[in-house]
């Protein structure tokens, strides 16, 4: 039984006619946190898309693997299913749609299995708790009215609901104070086990401040160009992207 | 292809066609003898032939809207307007025929009845079928019963009220409604009676090439309060058939009265109903209504804001497929000081479907203090369906408060993908973004109501995709 996850193979990807990313190999094990930083427009989220398959970029070349299957032309819920979450750097509101009826039936489309439903609002209602979330936002409107940092704690509350395989975090940081930071920090290490794996994507360092990560790579215009430890991430916050370009 | 398969199996429980029997089912077209015919059939009291003549002398006067939606295809020669199925008025669900017990056993009537009903009417075609209501409500003086029986028993009350909210030369189908109409209810609630738990009418017209004219008068007599229910439906033609039902209610002082509906006609028909409440001192009505059949719909419920401080809120959505134009809306006038009316409508177009919100909110000179606010919101599920608002705002005094706000929206590429990374389906994922556009509306409707709704979305919007 092979640890590796997630393996990204010569990935070249097009948003309408502009090549974004040019060659992109990636590969995560199970238990590792990785990160990829780089500056804005150097292509991270699109990597992140990429792997969910969102229809709004084209793959031109390269292929994923996750899980020893190959999900490069899967559809993004079937990739969903097979185990691969993304927080949203700007989640969407679902008017009408309860946090707690969403993640209910996520769950069920998740796993295949009917939700108990007793058992599951308890659940919820822990990881609301250690996320500092109010419990009043358990009926609230999905995203709705939610602030900045709601949003991102509601995304980290899917993440634990929804226990997947691997959890890409698109910016979850971004725009977050610092204590915001660190609950979301807390609801990584709650995740995190050696079964699963982190994909952090971020354009600062200051989510490297609370949190432990096994690999940090540097994505330039669409490639990565250095890949290193956790104190790569540390000369990059001392000295800047421009030194790789 | 296994998309559009569940469609039909789904569709069944209300495309379920009976066979066309009936005791009796008049010749096609309106003339003079054929009303009398009716008349005779239904052993109406001499006043009641004589405002069916003069209702069809009206008719035959009106013409046509010249507004809305196009409604050439309607040949009144073309459509039976009385059919009497094979059984009496019966007050136990035994003696209603196996074939149409069926029916209302498949829409869950009999069931929702049991659990959750004081009083329910069935009516099939032309005659109510079936009525009953709770013993207390009885001894408490609470009348529900079927129009006819209102006509025999109560003329004082009937003479007094019928089609005095809605006249006769309103618009030109009701006239026609004034002349060939057959079955409804009748409801009468007595001074400071409330009435907890809602009754039910549920109005099925099976034969085809007919129309279906009931009549609905409700009366909540002063301080009362009712919680009125009204499910139709019809199974699937390819002829064109009619409903011209008409509601009138009255709201005495203080009274309250909710009114909700479910209208999911079959898409063959045409339904253009016609709905008014009249509302004195203090009283409150409030409308309930999700339109989801029919090929084409002109229904625009109105509230007549009489008494001081009386007050009405209207809560509707529409769902336009696939070659059905709704042309929905709310009237309102505000006709004293101090009234209010609150209107949030919605509505859902997808496959080519049209939807439109057109509206009336009148405030006259002594609606002194009154306040009315209105919020349309539109959800259009693809590029080729159209959604349209055309509002009428008559403000005739200054010291008012009126808003009104609309919105026209598409569900975003962005939202799709964001579901579907939680792994919901293309399918499940508009699915549920639209029944989250409707909550608002469908909380407000009963459970049962609720449920169905939710089962009409998903429906709706399988095969609708793919």
């Amino acid at each position: 039984m092979s640890d590796k996850l997630l393996e990204i193979k010569d990935l070249n990807v097009n948003a309408e006619e502009k090549q974004i990313l040019k060659g992109i190999n990636l590969t995560i094990n199970k238990g590792e946190i990785h990160v990829i930083m780089g500056p804005n427009g150097s292509g991270k989220s699109t990597t992140a898309n990429a792997i969910l398959n969102n229809p709004v970029y084209t793959k031109t070349q390269g292929n994923i693997v996750f899980d020893g299957q190959d999900i490069t032309n899967l559809k993004t819920d079937e990739i969903a299913r097979k185990g691969v979450f993304m927080s949203f750097q700007l989640p969407e509101e679902i008017p009408g749609v309860s946090v707690t009826n969403f993640l209910k039936y996520a769950k069920n489309k998740v796993t295949g299995k009917p939700v108990k439903i007793f058992q599951f609002k308890d659940e919820l209602k822990q990881y609301m708790e250690s996320l500092n979330m109010k419990p009043e936002n358990m009926e609230r409107s999905l995203n709705v009215g939610f602030s900045g940092g709601e949003k991102k704690k509601n995304e980290i509350l899917q993440m634990l609901v929804l226990n997947p395989k691997l959890a890409i975090l698109d910016e979850t940081d971004s725009g977050l104070d610092v204590d915001a930071i660190k609950t979301v920090s807390k609801g990584i290490e709650m995740f995190k086990n050696d079964e699963n794996a982190v994909l952090i994507i971020t354009h600062n360092t200051k989510i490297l401040h609370s949190l432990k990560v096994d690999y940090v790579h540097v994505l330039i215009d669409g490639k990565i160009v250095k890949t290193g430890t956790q104190e790569l991430a540390k000369d990059i916050e001392d000295n800047g992207y421009s030194q790789y370009k | 292809m296994s998309k559009t398969k569940i469609e039909e199996v789904n569709r069944n429980i209300y495309d379920i066609k009976n066979k066309d029997e009936y005791d009796f089912k008049i010749k096609k077209g309106l003339t003079k003898e054929i009303i009398e015919e009716i008349s005779k059939q239904k052993n109406d009291p001499e006043w009641m032939k004589e405002f069916r003549l003069k209702a069809l002398e009206t008719y035959d006067k009106l013409e046509l809207p010249t507004w809305g939606p196009d409604i050439s295809e309607l040949n009144m020669e073309e459509i039976a307007t009385y059919v009497r199925p094979k059984t009496k008025l019966n007050s136990s669900w035994d003696d209603v025929p196996d074939d149409i017990k069926d029916t209302f056993d498949k829409l869950g009537i009999p069931e929702a009845e049991k659990s959750s009903l004081a009083g329910v009417g069935a009516q099939y075609d032309s005659e109510v079928v079936y009525h009953s209501m709770k013993e207390e409500l009885i001894a408490q003086g609470v009348v529900y019963t079927d129009m006819e029986t209102a006509v025999r028993e109560y003329p004082d009350l009937v003479k007094s009220h019928f089609m005095k909210c809605v006249p006769v030369n309103d618009h030109k189908f009701v006239a026609l409604h004034g002349a060939v109409w057959s079955g409804g209810s009748f409801v009468y609630v007595p001074k400071g009676v409330k009435v907890d738990i809602p009754l039910q009418s549920y109005f099925r017209l099976n034969s085809p090439e007919s129309g279906q004219f009931e009549h609905t008068l409700i009366i909540v007599d002063e301080g009362a309060s009712l919680h009125f229910i009204e499910g139709c439906s019809a199974p699937k033609y390819n002829k064109v058939n009619l409903h011209a039902g008409c509601v009138e209610l009255y709201v005495k002082k203080n009274a309250y009265l909710r009114y909700s509906t479910i209208e999911n006609w079959s898409k063959n028909m045409l339904n253009l109903n016609t709905k008014k409440a009249i509302v004195e001192e203090g009283a409150q009505v409030d409308w309930v209504t999700g339109s989801f059949g029919s090929k084409i719909s002109m229904l625009y419920p109105m509230s007549i804001l009489n008494g001081k401080g009386a007050k009405t809120e209207y809560t509707g959505i529409s769902f336009a497929g696939k070659g059905q134009n709704l042309d929905n809306g709310f009237k309102v006038i505000h006709n004293a000081p101090n009234t209010s009316s609150v209107v949030n409508a919605k509505s859902i177009s997808k496959n080519g479907g049209k939807c439109t919100y057109r509206s009336l909110v009148r405030i006259t000179e002594n609606a002194k203090n009154s306040k009315s606010s209105v919020s349309c919101d539109s959800l259009m599920l693809d590029d080729y369906s159209i959604s349209d608002t055309i509002p009428v705002n008559d403000i005739r005094t200054d010291e008012v408060e009126f808003s009104h706000e609309a919105k026209i929206g598409k569900i975003s590429d962005k939202t799709i993908f964001y579901l579907m990374s939680r792994g919901l389906s293309e399918e499940d994922a508009k699915a549920m973004i639209v029944r989250g556009f409707a909550y608002p509306i469908s909380k407000e409707l009963p459970v049962e109501y609720a449920v169905e709704m939710n089962n009409l979305i998903n429906l709706e919007l399988e095969g609708a995709i793919g």
